[in-house]
């Protein structure tokens, strides 16, 4: 029976903690500064919109940890001696451990702008970031949001549901382009002005102007505009959590660098999560996944390794979802924001524009290299299945249909995207075979 | 701007005929006169009740607390005279004793104890013939085992013969104290009851139209379930707590104390009227606001909701069968002279469907009878299980039944509120299905009693049972604390603890179904919205997170953990059997190969 310690209580560290109790009787401890128990990260903004209050985040309740005996610490670590194999604390003296996971998680980036420190400006990554945010926004007449990504629209709507008025600034051209294409951004774009939010494009944040107490009142944009708010949000992007580590004997990068079996340079301490950066990034992925769905594969092959079962880590087909609002959003396999050189794509957008769906195919042997659904449920089993088999475009297109995870009863619009498909492809027409009344009712 | 002001205007004029209606229920006072008294309680008992309490005719009652106490006083003072003039007495008793030999009992020496010559003295051996037949000839061991037993029969004449007979029974002292109070009302609401009805559920109505519609234009189609936990209503805050108090207060006078809610009945009365040709009834009333409820609150869910067509086609249904199955065909029914009927309602949930006098109703209803009856008893044994095979237990829970409509509309603000935790399914477990075995067994008791005539069934009393089982399941359960706490445990209590069709539903969805709700490959965040709108309180990000389809026997399927899931991993889906359990689980993840 080993000591298994790992630093980091969010999805990677959680999961790892679980599968070894799954497959081990190891002593395990995990230890967070941040909450006693876990949450989901991904659900901050409901609490803060008033969907759900902290307990309801928690995936398990609290007895969980006492009767798998995963003991749980609440404390801050300062230090970490790799020789000594022990964890320097800040409440509760030092904790040695046999192998040691870091699941560090990520902190928002801060580019250094002027007045980034101030009161009422702050990023969104961690329960400590909510409670800010709610002080923060209390009865204020306007706020600001800069960055163009998923936490930069998910805070965008959190201040919407309470009917602040914001701007959101976004550096590029469109909302979130560098990783979706021109058509999606547009109708999010679309979206997000809907809303009646303030959205401008090419910004970007000069200064944050402060009051007479240190709190901020204004900002200044790239074009000059002097924006009155009382609330800054900033979310250009985020960043591994590993400062404390940056001059120690752990081999770091932007993160801390790993092997396809998540192993740092020190053997038996490993890395998880937002905080890993891979020595060999995956073809057609990024070095560092900050993504719950990675975090959690992660922290199950890091679980089995432990428990001798050396295992790789090999994610499957790439899967990703958001929610803009209400527009819900899901993408298999890849689909850049400029088509490849060896690509051509598909796309169909429902007439009203709120709804849309983006094949991308190989030109060559036209083989299936990723979907982009606004709106539109898929199954993702099917969805990954036809990115392993390599099907054709014209196979996709022909039974989508069985790839439709929409409720029941909802508008189905196979039979206009095959009929585009058709116009647009005259040499791969496919027919459209709806389902029988019968199967329908009875599945 | 236009939009909250629109919505404030709504709320005021709710406010003005909610206040209107609660106020109405004081609104009346009360004259009993002895033509009233005659027509409802016959010469010989009306003049008991003169002679007894004169006042009682003289007086004006200006509040129905009074008026009602007064009555119950009257009943008491009558029934303590009729017991004390027809009663057999302990003198009467002993002087039995004395005359037997050897402590036997013969009935032949009644003669010698009570006076022959008098109609009370006859009516007291009748009795004691009646009532003490069985201890005829029988030996005792000693005289006070003797006198034992006649007590049990001198309390059973006062209890079953002379209370009925002579004075006043609990169960005439019910009817009566709504029959007299209704009738004795001095009200506006009697003179003007369309007038009444007009200003009350108009302009509730009117308020709701105003404060929901705008919503259409005030926000974009999605799941807006923002600051449902900052507001005291649908958080347990005072305002949630007042309501079920309210809610709970309502379904006590409902069901134990009707008389006190006779405004409100002779309000409803031009409906009533229209409807079937006869004055209103507590249960006209009742039907009449849990429709309305229905319809109003439902309109709420179709704006709520109207992104999403399942939940709009699935509250158009429970709106229609409300409406016309559960209240307007019944009262037509009865209007056409034939047996009342809800098509709809399947026993247990019915429970009294085979109760003798509702089987005899049906019996003696003609051929439509006969249809009702075979219907009632097709829908037991064929409808549920066929159609909870092909499509779950939600074609009647969320889509058909009455007490699923007003909680899927009424309900609908506070389904965040049932509990999660797996100790909370341990009690549901246990608790549901005792109460389906109760429901079995006393119907099984009822029949036995109906086709033998004698009413005692392995040691209880059929009567008693019955008896039990509508006053604490019926009412309490299912009525007071199914509807009254709502805005206390959330929407579905009575649905989740309680029901006992539920729990037939469940077993077949749960062992023998097509029924699912499919998790979309391993795409959960785990955030919690799924498990936290659920009202059945199931924790369905448990499975969801794990891969897992969600397979329990209390899913209802109203689709919300679906609407409400921010990542579209959940479905309702009907599909081969074979799918439900073990397939291997899409995570994503080549490493390994997970099987469920």
């Amino acid at each position: 029976m080993k000591h298994v310690v790992i630093i980091g209580n969010g999805i990677s560290g959680i999961t790892a903690a679980r599968h070894i109790r799954k497959r081990s009787d190891h002593k395990i401890t995990v230890i967070s500064a941040e909450t006693d128990h876990f949450f989901s990260r991904t659900a901050l903004m409901y609490i803060y919109m008033g969907h759900m209050k902290f307990e309801h985040t928690k995936p398990y309740e609290d007895w969980f940890w006492i009767k798998n005996k995963i003991d749980l610490l609440k404390d801050f670590v300062r230090n970490i001696n790799f020789e000594s194999r022990e964890l320097i604390l800040a409440e509760t003296g030092s904790l040695k451990y046999d192998e040691l996971i870091l699941a560090l998680g990520s902190k928002p980036n801060m580019f250094g702008w002027p007045g980034q420190d101030l009161k009422g400006v702050q990023g969104l990554y961690s329960y400590q970031d909510l409670v800010k945010m709610e002080e923060y926004t209390q009865g204020i007449q306007h706020a600001v949001v800069v960055g163009g990504g998923l936490i930069g629209v998910e805070m965008v709507e959190m201040l919407s549901s309470r009917n602040i008025p914001t701007t959101f600034l976004v550096r590029e051209k469109s909302f979130w382009d560098v990783v979706l294409p021109r058509e999606e951004s547009a109708l999010i774009n679309r979206h997000i002005l809907a809303h009646h939010i303030d959205l401008r494009l090419s910004t970007e944040l000069k200064e944050i102007i402060s009051d007479d107490n240190g709190r901020a009142e204004a900002i200044i944009t790239s074009n000059g505009d002097l924006i009155p708010c009382q609330f800054v949000g900033l979310t250009a992007g985020v960043s591994p959590n590993i400062e404390f580590l940056k001059n120690s004997s752990l081999e770091t990068n932007r993160g801390i660098l790993v092997n396809r079996h998540l192993e740092t340079n020190h053997q038996g301490v490993y890395a998880i999560g937002d905080c890993a950066e891979f020595r060999e990034p995956f073809q057609n992925r990024r070095p560092i996944e900050q993504v719950w769905y990675t975090g959690r594969m992660q922290g199950e092959v890091v679980a089995a390794t432990i428990c001798d079962q050396k295992t790789e880590y090999k994610p499957g087909i790439w899967f990703n979802s958001a929610k803009f609002f209400d527009v819900e959003y899901q993408t298999y396999g890849h689909v850049w924001g400029e088509l490849k050189e060896n690509e051509s794509q598909f796309y169909w957008e429902h007439d009203e524009g709120d709804k849309c769906i983006k094949f991308v195919y190989d030109k060559s042997d036209r083989t299936l290299l990723g979907i982009n659904t606004f709106g539109i449920r898929l199954r993702h089993e099917i969805c990954d299945q036809w990115l392993k088999d390599g099907k054709a475009i014209e196979y996709v297109i022909e039974h989508l249909e069985v790839a439709n995870f929409d409720p029941e009863f909802f508008r189905r619009h196979e039979k206009d995207i095959v009929n585009l498909f058709n116009e647009t492809h005259p040499k791969l027409a496919v027919s459209f075979k709806p389902k029988s009344l019968f199967s329908k009712i009875f599945g | 701007m236009n939009i909250r002001i629109l919505r404030t205007v709504g709320l005021i004029l709710f406010i003005a005929g909610f206040a209107l209606f609660n106020s109405s229920f004081f609104l009346s006072g009360f004259q009993l006169s002895k033509e009233i008294l005659l027509l409802e309680t016959g010469v010989e008992k009306a003049d008991l009740l003169e002679r007894y309490n004169p006042e009682l005719l003289k007086k004006y009652y200006s509040s129905n607390f009074s008026f009602i106490s007064d009555l119950e006083g009257s009943f008491t003072k009558v029934n303590n005279e009729v017991v004390s003039v027809y009663g057999i007495q302990a003198s009467e008793i002993h002087k039995i004793i004395e005359l037997q030999l050897g402590n036997a009992f013969s009935i032949e020496d009644l003669n010698r104890v009570f006076d022959t010559e008098t109609a009370i003295g006859v009516y007291k051996i009748q009795k004691v013939k009646d009532y003490g037949s069985w201890l005829e000839g029988r030996e005792f061991n000693n005289s006070e085992e003797l006198e034992s037993n006649l007590r049990v029969v001198a309390e059973n004449i006062q209890k079953y013969s002379i209370l009925q007979e002579k004075g006043f029974d609990r169960y005439q002292i019910k009817d009566l104290k709504y029959r007299l109070t209704s009738a004795a009302a001095v009200t506006p609401i009697k003179e003007h009851p369309g007038l009444f009805l007009f200003l009350t559920y108009l302009l509730c109505i009117t308020g709701a139209a105003f404060y929901l519609l705008p919503q259409t234009r005030n926000s974009l189609p999605g799941i807006k379930n923002n600051g449902i936990f900052f507001n005291p209503m649908k958080n347990t805050g005072w305002l949630g707590i007042l309501t079920g108090a309210y809610l709970i207060g309502f379904y006590i006078f409902l069901y134990y104390f009707p008389e006190y809610m006779t405004s409100w009945i002779l309000m409803v009365d031009p409906i009533s009227f229209a409807l079937k040709g006869s004055p209103a009834g507590r249960f006209f009333l009742y039907g009449f606001i849990y429709t309305l409820c229905i319809l109003v609150m439902g309109v709420r869910m179709l704006i709520k909701y109207r992104h999403s067509k399942y939940q709009m086609i699935r509250t158009f249904s429970v709106m229609f069968f409300q409406t016309a199955f559960a209240f307007l065909i019944p009262e037509i029914l009865v209007r056409l002279n034939k047996p009342y009927f809800d098509f709809k309602n399947i026993w247990p949930l019915d429970y009294d469907f085979f109760f003798g006098n509702e089987l005899d109703k049906l019996i003696d209803g003609g051929g439509l009878g006969i249809f009702m009856l075979g219907w009632g008893i097709g829908l037991i044994l064929i409808g549920v299980p066929v159609f909870v095979y092909f499509f779950g237990k939600r074609w009647y829970c969320s889509w058909v039944c009455g007490c699923g409509g007003l909680a899927e509309t009424l309900g609908d603000p506070y389904r965040q509120l049932s509990n999660k935790k797996i100790s909370a399914w341990k009690v549901e477990r246990w608790m549901i299905h005792s109460v389906l075995v109760f429901a079995v067994v006393m119907t099984a008791s009822v029949l036995y009693t109906y086709w033998t005539g004698n009413s005692e069934f392995l040691g209880m009393n059929s009567y008693k049972i019955r008896e039990i089982y509508g006053a604490w399941i019926g009412a309490g359960f299912a009525g007071v604390i199914g509807t009254g706490f709502y805005p206390l445990m959330g929407n579905r209590v009575w649905c989740r603890f309680g029901c006992p069709l539920a729990a037939y539903l469940g077993l077949v969805q749960r062992f023998k179904s097509r029924f699912r709700i499919t998790t979309n490959g391993g795409q959960c965040i785990s955030c919690g919205n799924c498990s936290t709108y659920c009202e059945m309180g199931i924790d369905v990000r448990w499975y969801a997170q794990r891969g897992q389809n969600i397979v329990r026997s209390s899913c209802v399927g109203c689709g919300v953990c679906s609407s409400v899931c921010p990542r579209g991993v959940l479905n309702l889906e009907n599909k081969d059997e074979a799918g439900r359990f073990g397939n291997p689980i899409l995570i994503g993840n080549d490493s390994f190969k997970v099987v469920e």
